[in-house]
């Protein structure tokens, strides 16, 4: 990914994680138990987890180690 | 009695991983001792470093929190940590890795001297560092002290339990070094993630289900808020999104960085780094709200009502009456409470250990602070080119007994409030220090000027606060006293839960103010940047 695309990820994370227009709802609960915020933030992580992945797989400063091992 | 059994034979446990997992390297040298040879694999590496992080306050404060605030403690906490952590380990992480194995680096005061090309900068840098460091000990200690007693039934006194949690993270740390305790922190994690699942199924089934309790929740105007965030404001919200630049500042967390053999294994730790966030908070903040419906366990019962209390008549009440209401109604064992009262005895003495591992996650602070003494001060004013490396290590390690020594008295003689206030703002005193990383890392025409002010700035606004709060007793929820007003607007408050600046944590002014004196410092100072061979090798 080219830096400007991950510069724009993260502060559309970081605009996602504020999630204002969840602010007063408790509803739906998730799976009957799971406050729709609560589970929101939950699938929030998971997609920062899939962001991580993308980022290593095709941002990975590989070049740290290779001019370690010269 | 059973629970305290399992406890004893979990830190019997630990102290045999710690100490025996430590002669796995060889640690005459200071880099075998303090940084496990730069050796650690990819699976320790990610779960140490997760452990590493989840300290007494995430564990237990967690839970607590979220029993009084509802479900934004998991959105305040754990979903900015799980972005910005990895994040900064992918960022900052790995060049930290390359520089230290380059330029044998085994502390950030060590990269900051040779960067900026100073000296006695970095040993301010060091001494800021060490005392925003030390209330995380001797918090550790007191929570030792506190658990031990609590799962004995006052069996095992506060003093003694304090000591005996001393005596064995000064074991391990002493014997084992990096990797004795990068093992134990792993052990650790490893009975978190397990005991979170555990714990959801045996409540759940104890309280029929968490349907029924969740409607009853929102069909109470008491509890229905504590499904939403509509009791915290978004300017509070989003300043919690600053507290993790301060994982990236912590020298223990820098340090570990240091001790990966391969730059690969970090890839483990940057993607499950979030999953792992999820498997230990979601748990903890979900038992913490749904606690709020635990009517049926007495003690639960009484801190509901303590609350209660507090919010109809916390204002009228007198300052002492307050605090009184505020410590009945703290849900920090609010998860041994439910564990107390729904699950069988083998759960509870399982959680006695979890606990345990949580407010014995000193540890790291304990081995980063002696590495940072005998690198940042010991090596660096001459000790080890006068008297080696042996003595180097020994004298680390003769540092690690008289840290130790020295936070079990504190832990006697002082209240553990002022330390508990102390922790909240070194996490803000961290997250300030962060614009030093990032601009030795990224920003080349960063001087040692700049580094002095953020160092400088940092303790006094860390130093101004504390005192504001002990001179201004808290006021009741949801009042707020100002401080310091411009033109008819509050700028700093005296709330509740702390202080605010403009609405916001001084979190937020810190570390924007933070870097903006590097910015214009640097700047004013082009006359101390470093020789341009120095810069090169900070080309990564």
């Amino acid at each position: 990914m080219p830096a400007a695309l991950v510069a724009l990820v993260t502060a559309l994370a970081c605009v996602l994680h504020q999630d204002f227009w969840l602010w007063r709802s408790a509803r739906p609960l998730v799976f009957g138990f799971l406050p729709a915020g609560l589970a929101y933030h939950a699938a929030y992580t998971l997609g920062v987890s899939l962001f991580m992945w993308l980022l290593v797989r095709w941002n990975w400063p590989s070049h740290l180690e290779e001019r370690d091992g010269e | 009695m059973i629970q305290a059994g399992v406890v004893f034979a979990y830190l019997g446990l630990v102290l045999i991983i710690g100490v025996f997992g430590g002669r796995w390297t060889r640690q005459e040298n200071a880099e075998g001792y303090f940084l496990a040879g730069r050796s650690i694999g990819p699976i320790v590496f990610l779960l140490s470093l997760f452990g590493t992080n989840m300290t007494a306050f995430s564990i237990l404060g967690a839970s607590g929190h979220a029993f009084a605030n509802g479900i934004v403690t998991y959105g305040l906490m754990a979903s900015s940590s799980a972005l910005i952590i990895p994040f900064g380990l992918f960022l900052i992480g790995t060049r930290l890795w390359a520089l230290g194995k380059r330029h044998g680096f085994m502390t950030p005061v060590q990269m900051f001297r040779d960067r900026w090309e100073c000296g006695h900068i970095g040993t301010c840098i060091f001494a800021v560092q060490a005392v925003l460091l030390v209330p995380y000990i001797v918090i550790a200690v007191m929570g030792g002290g506190t658990t031990l007693a609590s799962v004995s039934g006052g069996r095992v006194p506060y003093w003694f339990g304090g000591a005996i949690v001393s005596m064995v993270v000064m074991g391990y740390v002493f014997f084992g070094g990096m990797r004795g305790t990068a093992w134990v922190n792993t052990f650790q994690t490893i009975l978190f993630l397990s005991f979170g699942a555990i714990a959801v199924l045996v409540i759940a089934r104890g309280m029929g289900g968490f349907s029924r309790a969740m409607e009853n929740m929102l069909a109470s105007p008491a509890t229905a808020p504590l499904l939403t965030r509509e009791r915290v404001s978004p300017l509070y919200f989003f300043s919690y999104t600053f507290i993790p630049l301060s994982s990236l500042a912590f020298p223990h967390i820098g340090i570990f960085c240091l001790t990966a053999k391969r730059l690969a294994h970090f890839k483990k730790t940057v993607v499950l780094y979030p999953i792992c966030m999820l498997a230990i908070w979601l748990p903890s903040v979900f038992l913490g709200v749904v606690a709020n419906q635990a009517l049926d366990v007495p003690s639960i019962a009484t801190k509901i009502e303590a609350r209660q209390t507090l919010a109809a008549e916390g204002a009228s009440l007198p300052v002492e009456r307050r605090a009184e209401l505020r410590a009945a109604a703290s849900g920090d064992d609010v998860i041994l409470k439910l564990v107390d009262g729904y699950a069988p005895i083998w759960l509870a003495s399982l959680l006695g250990a979890a606990v345990m591992a949580a407010v014995m996650a000193s540890d790291s602070q304990i081995l980063a602070l002696s590495t940072m003494f005998t690198e940042d001060v010991f090596a660096f004013y001459g000790g080890q080119a006068r008297f080696g490396e042996a003595v180097q290590v020994q004298t680390g390690r003769a540092f690690v007994v008289i840290l130790t020594l020295i936070a079990y008295a504190i832990a006697l003689m002082a209240p553990q409030s002022i330390f508990d206030l102390a922790s909240q703002y070194a996490f803000a005193g961290y997250s300030a220090l962060s614009p030093l990383l990032v601009a030795a890392l990224f920003w080349k025409k960063s001087t040692k000027w700049g580094a002095l002010a953020v160092t400088v700035w940092t303790a006094g606004a860390v130093l101004a606060i504390a005192l504001l709060q002990a001179s201004i007793p808290a006021p009741g929820p949801g009042a707020g006293v100002p401080v310091l007003s411009l033109g008819g607007t509050a700028v700093i408050s005296r709330v509740a839960s702390g202080t605010t600046v403009m609405g916001l944590l001084p979190v937020v002014p810190m570390t924007l103010i933070s870097a903006l004196l590097m910015f214009v410092v640097s700047s004013l100072t082009p006359r101390a940047r470093p020789a341009a061979a120095t810069l090169a090798r900070y080309s990564i």
